[in-house]
């Protein structure tokens, strides 16, 4: 076995894994969080967040066709576009759930699911419909950026593209600014107690339907975000590539523990290391009998296998008991 | 303060309270009396507008309250400690008393606080502990602290010495008769008549959703049929 190769990508397949688990991470908050306090999954969030890409995609190709892209200084193009995304997405989440969930709060539970899917299917399509009539085209490819391709060189093997960074960065960032929102802010503690017991939370004065829409606010906006980072890292996009990596943030968010914040993040995170090195040392450990297009059976292999021990997820709830 | 009139609620086909009318006057401990299933917490709910009535009307000072939003109720003066206490396990005593003075914007918070740790100084002592590991006791008096963060006109307390040792029974009577005594308006529903009697000035004897009885509490006391049916004479 070639162990300096093994050892020698070690740094970049580390790299790679935490990338994917951040993102991981920023989508399965919104799943969730919305079951946190609707104990619903919200099936069409993998569409929230591949709207995030395609607003993403549509402001860069806009600045580009408009000669500016490369003369504006790329953190303020990033961060604009990665606003934009989150608004979009974060206002298209609440909208589906004042359209299509709202109305079915009293329905039996797997009503609201069915009504999810169909959201899911029905912005696949509408994305590829106003796609193919703008732009003639539903698989798009984010415009690059000179300066976030630079790569760092580490080593000889390793290099570490600026986008990456500010990958991590901004997935950083907005964990940390949703940490201190939930956990420090009165309105944080608002969604808490509403997740916790809805009629109690309304005898406090809470609105509860207000704190919903903000949690869907809160979700589909930290989508949105992903969906662009995951348009700059990744580069290609069409109107379907939210399914995998949502199916994926669902099972990091179950993995985490449902309607746990932490657990989501910590989720993300672990099902993204698992995949990054199962991709690249499965091949290598087993001398090319498996190769890297087995890493899910891996990754979902240990997945179920921390859920059969675990099954409440690494940071599920222990004490929930009511006195 | 507070006047219910003909109030007709029903759960489905089930009718929970029929013609029932109550009234509770500024500064007066009001308790109801009943069995389980008599309408007791029907009534509480309807109140504070997490059920809505057939007929009937509902007015806080003149204000009418039927069909009103509970969240907007509170906002009204009205504080509801609900069945089972229902406190927010998960977060921490402060953060529970906090969202009690969710709708709140004037100044008077922390002076508020201090007031409820002084009338229970172990949730002080507890303040930053998560709620679900408190006593059942603490719990009790958490659940009536968070309601009064509201700084309401009107408490509405629902079986306060549900599941509590009798000593700590004693104890919620008597934090519940000082919050009273400081001038608060309170509506009570007991299970335990003997200990609602003792502090209240007039009662209401509810059975099968309408008004049985209603009188002083010392009339109440010394009635033959509440002395059998309640007192367990």
């Amino acid at each position: 076995m070639d162990y300096p190769l093994l050892l020698g990508i070690f740094p970049q397949v580390l790299l790679d894994g935490i990338i994917l688990g951040f993102m991981y991470a920023l989508i399965a908050l919104g799943y969730t969080m919305v079951y946190g306090v609707l104990e619903f999954i919200n099936f069409a969030h993998s569409e929230i967040f591949i709207v995030g890409a395609f607003v993403g995609v549509e402001i860069l190709l806009s600045l580009r066709s408009a000669g500016v892209l490369d003369t504006l200084p790329w953190p303020l193009v990033l961060l604009f576009v990665l606003v934009a995304g989150m608004a979009i997405s974060g206002a298209l989440a609440v909208t589906v759930e004042r359209i299509a969930y709202r109305p079915l709060r009293t329905a039996p539970r797997l009503i609201p699911l069915i009504s999810a899917i169909g959201v899911s299917f029905f912005l696949q399509d509408l994305i590829r419909l106003v796609e193919s009539i703008w732009r003639n085209a539903f698989n798009l490819v984010y415009p690059t950026m000179d300066q976030l391709n630079y790569r760092f060189e580490l080593t000889e093997t390793i290099d570490v593209p600026v986008k990456s960074l500010v990958v991590i960065a901004a997935a950083l960032a907005m964990l940390w600014v949703l940490h201190v929102i939930v956990n420090r802010t009165t309105i944080g503690t608002a969604i808490r107690a509403v997740a916790e017991d809805q009629a109690a939370a309304s005898l406090m004065g809470i609105d509860v339907n207000r704190i919903i829409s903000l949690t869907f606010l809160i979700g589909g906006a930290m989508g949105g975000a992903a969906g662009v980072l995951f348009g700059v890292q990744y580069g290609l996009i069409n109107p379907y590539s939210g399914f995998i990596p949502g199916l994926k943030a669902f099972t990091a968010a179950v993995l985490g523990g449902i309607g746990n914040i932490p657990g989501a993040m910590l989720g993300g995170l672990v099902l993204g290391l698992l995949e990054a090195f199962a991709a690249s040392y499965l091949s290598l450990l087993t001398a090319g009998a498996f190769g890297a297009e087995y890493k899910d059976i891996f990754a979902f292999s240990i997945l179920i296998l921390i859920l059969i021990f675990r099954p409440k997820g690494l940071l599920g709830e222990v004490v929930r008991g009511r006195a | 303060m507070l006047r219910v009139d003909s109030l007709d609620v029903a759960y489905g086909e089930i009718r929970a309270l029929k013609g029932v009318g109550l009234e509770v006057g500024r500064g007066e401990i009001v308790t109801i009396l009943g069995n389980n299933g008599a309408g007791k917490t029907t009534t509480l709910k309807t109140i504070s507008g997490l059920l809505r009535p057939l007929r009937g009307t509902i007015t806080l000072e003149a204000d009418p309250l039927v069909g009103v939003p509970p969240h907007e109720i509170v906002r009204r003066g009205v504080a509801h400690v609900p069945e089972g206490r229902r406190i927010f396990n998960r977060l921490t005593v402060r953060e529970n008393l906090m969202m009690g003075a969710y709708r709140r914007t004037d100044g008077g918070i922390a002076a508020d606080l201090e007031r409820v740790f002084t009338l229970f100084p172990r949730l002080k002592e507890r303040r930053t502990q998560v709620a679900g590991t408190l006593s059942g006791g603490e719990q009790q008096m958490l659940a009536i602290a968070r309601a009064l963060m509201a700084n309401p006109r009107l408490l509405l307390l629902d079986e306060p010495s549900m599941g509590l040792a009798p000593v700590l029974v004693e104890q919620i009577f008597h934090a519940i008769a000082d919050i009273n005594g400081q001038g608060m308006t309170i509506l009570l529903v007991e299970q335990n008549a003997a200990m609602a009697l003792s502090i209240a000035h007039r009662g209401y004897v509810l059975e099968t959703g309408s008004v049985a009885l209603a009188g002083t509490a010392a009339e109440l006391s010394g009635n033959a049929d509440v002395r059998r049916a309640y007192l367990g004479e």
